[in-house]
């Protein structure tokens, strides 16, 4: 059997080599295509993961010190603290507010367009929408930073105190001494993250079937409880992918963000004070350090951070689309 | 047979995947594999003098032109200079092509240590930052002093100078508004460099007296000479501290209070002179000397010459290491 198997191709190749060459060699680019895009990846996370634990590994710095509040990398400067805490927070609440913000914008929008708009009105905001998606994000951080971070420190410098008459105050905050603020972070993702999420959750409105809506219109439903109860519900898996999306857009976003957070090294205190990001921390410091020691390396830690938020994502997403199929 | 083939490519992606991972591990364990190893270890402190016999006929002559294509990269603060005498040296010698990177001193200690580039410049010296084997490796060569200075918002009004211990209040965080150092009722908001920057070590060295900087609400960090100069312009009661190349800049001098420092002015020859106290040595470190009549060696000679320390490092706004 076996030899039978293998002479027979054998046989064809002698026979007619010039076809087979012609009928094998598309398929062997895009086999190559797809394993090179493959190898990269692969290496890629290798790459990461071997540098981001060489600040375990050889620098002897315990793994749990990274979860210190404190970011001291400077030998020269007395004992370091490895502590990139402030930065995970200040990434998980820069993009936490963005996505709470960008969130309802974008979903509504995504009704808007798949449901309400008249058909003139989706010719506009479907190329407005792409013509956002190209805008480059140091535009938006140019902006940001000439418009935005003024705005803030001018219209918003006093401290905002909320008091109740018994309770007496419950709730106070400084006012913007800059503008260089969590809060123009969040703002400007916000805006980068709104065509991801709008265009992915319009999508999946749109994969829902017509007989659907119409089967819910004859039932005798205005179109709110329409969108209410069938389409949010039925869309929802698809919904959550684009929001993971725009998360990780968000995450991710380096530039724009570094140029109107402020980068205080320190514990995000409020939304009116500047923080600092994974990636803002990253760009700021690997330019100065030197391969190899324990700074650069604290650096591919939180590049390994990263990594580990982006393939979390990467799962989830795949998680809410097989459910999307299975229902 | 298609199956066959398949699992077959299967097995060469899986192989070539644990050969990459395996090769990448070992380059990484040891980043030193450069070549030029013992020949130079002895001349790595030597400074200017390291400059080659070359210079001195090269002073009478007008370039020793040399043709190739090399790299120089690293300080931004050093950039605007070395890119200078980058042109001016293609431009009198055809067939010499000398490109210019910024990157920060980090990425040119790195890339010059690994052999990525053949000039590495930097604020700080090698010793300071590169573990030792990788340092002994590197040739300084200090090609001109370069100087800084403190910069305000405009709205800093009436504070035209401070005083070592004024700016160490100030950058601890001890004075938090402009009136208490003469200045109107404001906050002082600080715009730093990012700790590792050579602009952030300096002044901390030479200003701070190595004191331990203020952090939280009322600082900001900012990458480069441009963004400083944005923040400061836009941000009431902001200082900070930029490249003094940088401040001369016509974009940038009309939007920004410079300071001086202890009563002197900010002056390429208060710099050269010393009386200036922000301001250090500029390094261009080669890997290992210079092979003779290489294009390496060529152009740090140039950066010698008075073409470079008598004309163009004084219209850049640096000061000269040699009369």
């Amino acid at each position: 059997m076996a030899q039978l198997t293998s002479a027979l191709p054998a046989s064809g190749l002698r026979a007619r080599p010039g076809l087979l060459a012609r009928i094998d060699l598309p398929r062997r680019v895009v086999f190559a295509a797809a394993s090179s895009m493959i190898l990269i990846v692969a290496l890629l996370m290798v790459f990461i993961t071997w540098q981001g634990i060489q600040l375990f590994i050889a620098d002897h710095v315990p793994v749990g010190q990274i979860l210190a509040p404190t970011w001291q990398p400077d030998a020269t400067n007395g004992p370091t603290s490895f502590g990139i805490l402030p930065f995970i927070a200040g990434t998980v609440f820069v993009t936490g507010v963005a996505l709470l913000i960008s969130t309802p914008l974008s979903v509504g929008l995504a009704l808007f367009l798949s449901e309400v708009a008249p058909r003139w009105a989706r010719a506009i905001v479907q190329p407005a929408l792409e013509i956002f998606v190209g805008i480059p994000s140091v535009v938006w951080g140019w902006l940001g930073i000439t418009i935005l971070v003024p705005f803030l420190a001018d219209t918003f410098h006093k401290k905002i105190a909320i008091s109740l008459p018994v309770v007496g105050q419950v709730f106070s905050m400084p006012g913007f001494l800059t503008g260089f603020s969590w809060l123009a972070g969040s703002l400007v993702l916000s805006i980068m993250i709104l065509p991801t999420i709008t265009s992915v959750s319009y999508d999946a409105f749109r994969a829902v079937p017509q007989e659907l809506r119409t089967g819910s219109l004859a039932l005798g439903t205005t179109r709110w409880q329409t969108i209410r109860h069938l389409l949010i519900p039925s869309a929802l898996s698809g919904v959550l992918t684009a929001v993971v999306l725009g998360m990780t857009r968000a995450a991710g976003e380096a530039l724009a963000v570094q140029m109107v957070i402020g980068n205080s090294p320190s514990m995000p205190a409020a939304i009116t004070q500047p923080v600092t990001t994974l990636t803002s921390q990253i760009t700021l410091d690997m330019g100065n350090t030197v391969f190899g020691e324990p700074w650069q390396d604290a650096l591919w830690t939180m590049s390994l951070v990263l990594l580990i938020i982006s393939i979390t994502s990467v799962v989830l997403v795949r998680a809410l689309n097989k459910r999307r199929m299975g229902s | 047979m298609l199956n066959g083939t398949r699992r077959l490519g299967a097995l060469a992606i899986a192989a070539a995947i644990f050969a990459s991972a395996c090769s990448s591990t070992a380059a990484t364990g040891t980043p030193a594999v450069t070549p030029a190893p013992a020949a130079t270890t002895a001349a790595a402190t030597s400074t200017p003098a390291s400059a080659p016999s070359a210079a001195p006929s090269a002073a009478a002559a007008a370039v020793t032109c040399v043709t190739g294509t090399i790299t120089a990269s690293g300080s931004t603060a050093l950039q605007p200079l070395v890119d200078a005498a980058a042109k001016q040296y293609d431009a009198a010698c055809s067939g010499a092509t000398i490109t210019v990177n910024g990157g920060g001193s980090g990425t040119g200690l790195t890339q010059v240590a690994a052999g990525g580039v053949q000039i590495g410049d930097s604020d700080v010296t090698a010793e300071s930052r590169l573990k030792a084997p990788d340092a002994a490796k590197l040739v300084d060569h200090i090609v001109t002093r370069q100087g800084w200075i403190v910069v305000t918002n405009k709205d800093v009004t009436g504070v035209t100078n401070l005083t070592t211990q004024q700016e160490t209040d100030v950058w601890t965080g001890k004075d938090t508004n402009w009136n208490q150092v003469g200045g109107p009722d404001l906050p002082i908001v600080l715009i730093f460099r990012p700790s590792s920057s050579g602009t952030r070590t300096t002044f901390k060295k030479l200003v701070l007296n190595n004191a331990t900087e203020a952090t939280g609400g009322q600082t900001l960090t900012e990458d480069s000479n441009g963004t400083v100069t944005t923040a400061v312009s836009k941000t009431d009661g902001a200082v900070s501290v930029i490249g003094f190349a940088y401040y001369n800049d016509p974009a940038a001098k009309p939007i920004l209070n410079g300071l001086q420092l202890d009563g002197v002015d900010a002056t390429v020859a208060n710099m050269a002179s010393g009386t200036y106290k922000l301001a250090a040595d500029g390094h261009m470190y080669s890997n290992g000397t210079p092979a003779a009549g290489s294009l390496t060696e060529a152009f740090l000679a140039y950066m010698m010459s008075p073409a470079v320390q008598g004309t163009l490092i004084p219209s850049k706004f640096y000061a000269p290491v040699t009369k």
